[in-house]
């Protein structure tokens, strides 16, 4: 009998040494683990850039492998195309919040689909601005407490949450689409899938990919990790549809 | 082979010069007086290799440029007044990365929507660094269609050469009118450092781009870095042309469609036997302070001919440490002066009639 | 030596193709040249001017406040334009369109009824090359020929307009 262990769980290549700095039940490192072993399993981490904004997904520029981009509030979509079409074969990808691409920088967002930018974009919405402190987003939820909306957020005054992958799928361009969570292992899967296809689709030259993710902020919520988990699942995923919102026939095809 | 002669309007200039600087990636968004740059690539990158793109806004073509410029690739984009002035975000974050890339502004007068005529009243914005942030653009001012060609290649060199935005300040005038230019071939440049490009980390440590200092003492140690370039971008780039400066009694500074302009003033005053003299800024950031060096005991004044409420006037006086007096002549809100007027503000303002008719 | 030529008229009657005429067959002589156009909110409809130096030297400033020679197509560019021609230059008057009362006395004014003889020529828009004709022998720097050598190349791809431009600057000339 062999005393040798096998090792059966590991850091994924497509992440640095540098370990994550996220608060305790954020759900960020997640989903950058989940987008690094699809990277290894696709083999493009050396033929990847990927780009980040500020906020915490910011921070993914330490923690990926690949090279990458520190671009404005708002702006990798625009970086990450400025990157691709100087490189068409290089695979790019933006990794952005809620805050960055639902409100500063939303034009990006529907001008990358409309024109079927082949870039992928990641975005991470958890209903806030996390890394600034818990300001209110465009996706922030009706009646929801932020620093900005001390009061709870009025509808009637400050809007509606924008459901970001609803409004891209309307877009031609915008070849597939999917809102994902990573509050469980089963939904960790789905979301795996959909991060992979997403970049299948750009491998395939095939046009503007993009998938939410749905994120925890326990943080800024004012809640347990635990709890977040359960908040997300009885107040976001009502509010946001869920699924693949767009699969074009090229697409279900690879 | 002979040199070719060909009669183009400056912005469509500004564009065939991009391309034959290698330049193969244009991003913008079309504004009157600089649309033409945009669509002449438009014809020709189709049929000569090279992409343009129309983005959804000037933000969206600055943030383009900033990431094809990642990856270590010749990128331009060219806008005017207002259209320059959302993309100052943009080039901040350029100059914090250290990208080379070209910006064109075609100025129009401002402020606000302003107006389409020729203005130079985004020259505080070009030489001050335009954004937030204590940073510097090299500036290029094209008084004429071959120096708009020239000036072009000029700018893709020396942002590669320092790592850093060049803004070529030209405007209305100069971008619509039509004059010959002769197409010379792009000069040898030495081969570049390229151990910072973005292209994907085959074979090498992964690379990041990015421009957040994390503590306070990694802050001032970039800030400190940007500055020793700056300081060393001031000594080795000024440029300017020294119009019948050198015996000058009194001097006109001024650049671009003026500093054109007063040329003809500077040959009207020598044949009526005032010693006029130009100093003509190419480069308005760093700023020729190096001009006024040789010829200043000599003067008894100075006049800087502008179009704006007298902006350039301040690094005269800073260039000259106020040794001589230096007035302002200038038109506004689109409007040019002749070189008459100009002489006569002169002739004016330095009671010259009496002392030398 | 140089030529500083204003042109204007209304938007539609040929008068920035015009002043290309003569930058082209400026850059056909080897002249330094400007083709200044009126860009400002005017280009969309309403008066149309522009202005052509030409010149055996380097031209510094392109600034025209006196011009040498104005082609004025209608009314209103002949009140603006009569009075910027230098004293002793020469003024190609539309007649057609433009009735002129107490013409200046300092400058030679040369009628030219361009609309009505374009329109006997059959093609109503050539009035500008009527006015042409009529400016050409009053140029320092370019002629009939070199016109016609750059008129060939400009209309190279409709060659029945060839015929029509040249029979237009020659009616023009002959006035």
């Amino acid at each position: 009998m062999s005393t040798e262990m096998q090792k059966v769980f590991g850091r994924s290549a497509g992440l640095t040494d540098v370990p994550f700095s996220f608060c305790p039940g954020c759900t960020h490192g997640t989903i950058m683990r989940l987008i690094a072993e699809v990277l290894e399993e696709l083999e493009i981490i050396d033929n990847t850039i990927g780009i980040s904004p500020v906020g915490c997904a910011g921070f993914s520029q330490n923690f990926f492998a690949c090279d990458f981009i520190g671009a404005a509030h708002g702006r990798a979509q625009a970086v990450g195309i400025g990157v691709k079409r100087a490189l068409p074969d290089r695979m790019v990808f933006t990794y952005q919040g809620d805050g960055d691409i639902a409100a500063i920088g939303t034009q990006h967002a529907i001008h990358a689909a409309a024109r079927g930018e082949k870039i992928t974009s990641i975005m991470v919405n958890n209903a806030i601005f996390g890394m600034t402190g818990g300001q209110m987003a465009p996706t922030t939820l009706d009646g929801m407490r932020t620093s900005t909306s001390p009061y709870g957020k009025n509808t009637a005054t400050e809007g509606f949450p924008i459901d970001m992958p609803r409004l891209l799928a309307n877009l031609p361009g915008a070849v597939y689409v999917a809102a994902v969570s990573v509050d469980s292992p089963k939904e960790i899967a789905k979301a795996k899938k959909a991060i992979k296809k997403a970049f299948k689709v750009q491998m395939a030259g095939l046009g503007f990919a993009f998938v939410s993710v749905l994120s925890t902020c326990p943080t800024n919520w004012g809640i347990t990790a635990t709890e977040s988990l359960q908040w997300l699942r009885d107040n976001m995923m009502p509010v946001y549809q869920m699924g693949e919102l767009k699969v074009t026939e090229e697409v279900a095809k690879l | 082979m002979a040199l070719e002669r060909k009669l183009l309007k400056g912005n469509e200039i500004i564009g065939e010069a991009a391309i034959r600087a290698g330049c193969g990636l244009f991003f913008g968004y079309p504004i009157t007086p600089s649309t033409e740059v945009v669509e002449y690539l438009s014809a020709q990158f189709p049929k000569r290799g090279g992409t343009v793109l129309q983005a959804e806004d000037e933000i969206g073509a600055i943030y383009m440029c900033y990431g094809a410029a990642c990856t270590g690739n010749r990128v331009m984009t060219a806008s005017s007044s207002p259209g320059v002035s959302l993309k100052q975000e943009g080039i901040s974050y350029a100059a914090a990365v250290e990208l080379p890339m070209v910006i064109v502004n075609v100025n129009r007068c401002g402020p606000g929507l302003g107006g389409l005529g020729p203005a130079q009243s985004d020259y505080f914005q070009s030489t001050r660094g335009g954004g937030h942030g204590d940073y510097r653009t090299i500036v290029l001012a094209p008084s004429k269609a071959q120096e708009l060609y020239d000036f072009t290649m000029d700018a893709f060199d020396l942002a590669d050469k320092h790592r850093n935005p060049v803004i070529l300040h030209t405007d209305g005038f100069l971008g619509q009118t039509m004059e010959p230019v002769w197409l010379k071939p792009r000069p040898e440049q030495p081969e570049l450092d390229r151990s910072w490009v973005v292209d994907g980390a085959k074979g090498r440590e992964k690379r990041v781009l990015a421009s957040y200092s994390l503590t306070n003492e990694i802050g001032e140690a970039n800030n400190l870095k940007w500055e020793e370039k700056y300081k060393h971008i001031e000594e080795t780039e000024q440029r300017w042309e020294s119009f019948h400066a050198e015996d000058a009694e009194y001097l006109i500074v001024s650049y671009g469609t003026t500093g054109r302009i007063s040329k003809s003033t500077v040959l009207n005053a020598r044949a009526q036997g005032i010693k006029l003299g130009l100093i003509r800024p190419i480069t308005l950031w760093p700023f020729p302070k190096k001009a006024f060096e040789p010829i200043l005991d000599n003067l008894k004044g100075i006049v800087t001919v502008e179009l704006n409420t007298g902006q350039m006037i301040e690094d005269v006086q800073l260039a000259t440490k106020c040794k001589k007096p230096v007035y302002l002549y200038r038109r506004q809100g689109g409007m040019l002066p002749t070189e008459h007027e100009i002489l006569d503000f002169v002739v004016d303002t330095f009671n010259l009639t009496n002392e030398e008719a | 030596m140089m030529d500083k030529v204003v042109i204007a008229g209304f938007g539609g009657q040929g008068v920035m193709f015009l002043g290309k005429v003569l930058a082209y067959a400026g850059m056909d002589a080897d002249l330094e040249l400007c083709w200044i156009p009126s860009y400002g909110p005017e280009m969309r409809g309403g008066t149309a001017n522009c202005s052509v130096i030409l010149s055996d030297e380097e031209i510094h400033s392109p600034v025209i406040d006196l011009a040498d020679a104005a082609i004025v197509m209608n009314m209103p560019a002949y009140e603006k334009f009569a009075p910027k021609v230098r004293p002793g230059g020469v003024l190609i008057v539309n007649a057609s369109l433009a009735k002129v009362e107490n013409p200046r006395k300092d400058i030679t004014v040369v009628y030219v009824n361009a609309t009505d003889l374009a329109n006997e020529l059959g093609a109503p828009n050539i009035g500008n090359m009527i006015c042409l004709g009529a400016l050409l022998p009053h140029l320092k720097l370019v002629d009939n020929s070199k016109i016609e050598k750059v008129m060939a190349k400009l209309t190279g791809k409709r060659p029945e307009m060839l015929a029509i431009n040249i029979a237009a600057i020659e009616k023009g000339m002959s006035l």
